[in-house]
């Protein structure tokens, strides 16, 4: 059997077990012996996906917080040393100064371009097209995306023909070509942009719909005082949509905390590049050096904790006031 | 000085600071005028467009033109070749087809387990009584946001030990080891799309009438059956939406894949191998700008077709948290 088939097959085979596995749920929770059903019935149901997500997060994640306190083999306690070297050594240094970087201007912008362009095509007589050109980078994977934007950051030697646009539209100008991926710091700021460039959209997509839940009456009532764009801005459309804005800013700045793929692709992490995503990536999967590995990825979980906390809370006081 | 806002609102205004502050005001608000916003609005897009169809257009030029000359010189001399596309799909040292195909078994069953297991985990969490039910939602609400850095040393450490076991429960014998571990990157997947796939239909279950439940629980209907004829017929807008959540995910997913799939032509998907063709053939734009297209292709047909119950999951994943 060649290759292809027997992928074809395992899809089959995939496609199958799904088919089996949801077939025996059901079944089994209609052939449920009267006394008990309901138990037996709560079981199936809540079963499959709570051990699915115990296998697959939760024990690993508690496996996980002990390993960064071992060594790089994973069979000696080691204190606190992996989470020495992570704040100490030069370069998980500039991993964690890089980090900050993405942190502080990837959420911000993203959220300000999507905003701005929501408030500006809103209404528009071609609204939904606007739309779909900045949204369709969010279809589009990071592993594209780096692409995309290593054709348009590529660098040929002055007196050559650029074919990286940015380095052309620098050479029309009369500047010097640059090295935009290679030249520290400023190649960080570079790799964000692609990350902005994916996210705005989704911020976009999100605000306008909370622009467009904003009563009427309250846009009217401000206009008929003649409130000019900036003062409707700041006082009638960002407190209305603020708790929009707050969800867009925090989900964007957790994508940011795990970015990966981008900075894999353009860089592989070199050039003073690396993040902690990438850092975690090459430690515990290139060096075997587990024990430090598993040290980034528990100061990730850590930097992201307090957005779970006031998450849940926000949530546990929804379904309070629901109640 | 003449675009000055009217007196209730500058007075009701005190940190404004006198007739700067105004004038520019005046000023800004006569920049922003309908016309200037939609030039500042075309030019977001333009911005925003720009890259991808720069490399669409260089994906059809030949090679030679493609590395000695920018693809904006296109327009002055147009041309049109598939040679790209052939080469970097079927020619011998990429054949980008074979990646397409593994990108493809991997997706699709990484979409259909979390929406089963996730609507019947929605429908316990929303409409049956049991203890815990709360702490288990809180629990599963909170994991969306743990990073998948957490489980996947660990995730893999079981596999490569349990492999043989879990395998062969899950999958007949085959042959050979290559194919089967296309169940492993399922299984990842699913796990790790879980959490957010059961908060969205929980989000949209738990909003059905309650009165439909409980005529469905009068007529004598048990759960199971509820579940099949009643709930889960109203919630088909929502499997849609994280259905193409979890699509694109998966599709263009490149962390998990290098973790659980490997580089190899047998398992990797499209992803891992353009990351790798960046690294090893980063000055092959001929291949690079035809393979881009060829794995954002499909998401983006995907996105333009589906793109109403993508905002729908999207407002609703986001909005409610």
């Amino acid at each position: 059997m060649s290759e292809t088939a027997q992928k074809f097959l395992m899809l089959f085979y995939g496609v199958a077990a799904f088919a089996v596995v949801v077939g025996v749920v059901l079944l089994l929770a209609d052939f449920a012996p009267k006394r008990g059903r309901e138990k037996i019935q709560v079981a199936l149901f809540i079963g499959p996906p709570l051990l699915l997500v115990s296998i697959g997060l939760v024990v690993p994640a508690v496996r996980t917080s002990l390993m960064a306190f071992k060594d790089s083999f994973g069979d000696k306690w080691v204190g606190l040393e992996n989470f020495q070297w992570m704040f100490t050594s030069p370069d998980a240094r500039t991993v964690l100064i890089n980090t900050a970087i993405w942190v502080v201007l990837t959420p911000f912008i993203a959220t300000a371009v999507g905003l701005i362009y929501a408030i500006l095509i809103d209404g528009s007589r071609f609204e939904s097209v606007y739309k779909a050109l900045v949204f369709l980078p969010m279809a589009i994977s990071m592993v594209g995306a780096s692409i995309i934007w290593k054709f348009i950051y590529d660098y040929k030697e002055t007196g050559t023909a650029q074919i990286g646009l940015l380095n052309q539209v620098l050479v029309w100008f009369g500047a010097e070509p640059q090295q935009f991926i290679v030249n520290a710091p400023w190649n960080t700021v570079f790799l964000i942009v692609i990350l902005i460039w994916i996210q705005a959209g989704f911020a976009m997509v999100v605000l306008s719909a909370a622009i467009k839940g904003i009563p009427t009456d309250m846009i009217e009532a401000a206009r008929l005082d003649g409130v000019n764009p900036f003062q409707m801005f700041f006082r009638i459309t960002l407190p209305s949509i603020r708790p929009a804005v707050m969800v867009v800013y925090i989900t964007i700045l957790i994508a940011t905390l795990k970015v990966f793929d981008i900075v894999r692709t353009m860089t592989g992490g070199n050039f003073d590049t690396s993040v902690i995503a990438n850092e975690m990536y090459n430690q515990a999967f290139r060096y075997d050096e587990d024990g430090k590995g598993a040290a980034l990825a528990v100061f990730l979980f850590v930097l992201v904790m307090p957005v779970v906390v006031y998450q849940v809370r926000t949530l546990r006081r929804q379904r309070m006031e629901s109640r | 000085m003449s675009a000055v806002a009217t007196p209730a609102t500058s007075t009701s205004r005190p940190t404004v600071t006198g007739d700067p502050g105004l004038s520019m005001a005046g000023r800004v608000r006569r920049s922003l005028s309908k016309r200037s916003a939609s030039a500042v609005a075309m030019l977001i897009a333009i911005m925003w467009t720009v890259p991808t169809f720069g490399l669409l257009v260089s994906s059809i030029r030949s090679e030679t033109n493609i590395k000695t000359d920018g693809w904006w010189n296109w327009f002055a001399h147009p041309e049109f070749t598939l040679a790209n596309y052939k080469e970097v799909l079927f020619g011998g040292d990429v054949s980008l087809s074979t990646f397409f195909i593994n990108s493809l078994v991997i997706t699709i069953p990484s979409v259909l387990f979390p929406l089963a297991f996730g609507a019947l985990g929605a429908y316990a969490l929303s409409w049956m009584e049991w203890k815990g039910r709360d702490w288990v939602f809180i629990l599963i609400f909170a994991l969306q946001i743990v990073p998948l850095q957490m489980a996947l040393v660990p995730l893999l450490r079981l596999f490569s030990k349990g492999l043989e076991i879990g395998g062969a429960q899950i999958i007949p014998a085959l042959q050979l080891v290559g194919p089967q571990k296309f169940a492993t990157v399922w299984f990842a997947h699913t796990c790790f799309g879980l959490p957010l796939c059961i908060f969205l239909f929980h989000n949209f279950m738990s909003e059905l009438p309650r009165e439909l439940i409980e005529a469905a629980r009068v007529d004598g209907a048990d759960h199971a059956r509820i579940f099949r004829s009643v709930a889960l017929p109203l919630i088909v807008p929502a499997l849609a939406s994280f259905g193409i959540f979890q699509f694109l995910w998966v599709w263009n997913d490149l962390l998990v894949a290098l973790i659980f799939a490997g580089g190899g032509p047998v398992t990797a998907p499209l992803t891992v191998k353009l990351a790798d063709m960046v690294g090893s053939k980063g000055q092959e734009w001929q291949l690079l700008t035809s393979g881009a297209f060829v794995a954002i292709g499909v998401p983006i047909l995907v996105f333009l077709a589906l793109q109403r119950y993508f905002v729908r999951g999207l407002l609703a994943g986001g909005l409610k948290g």
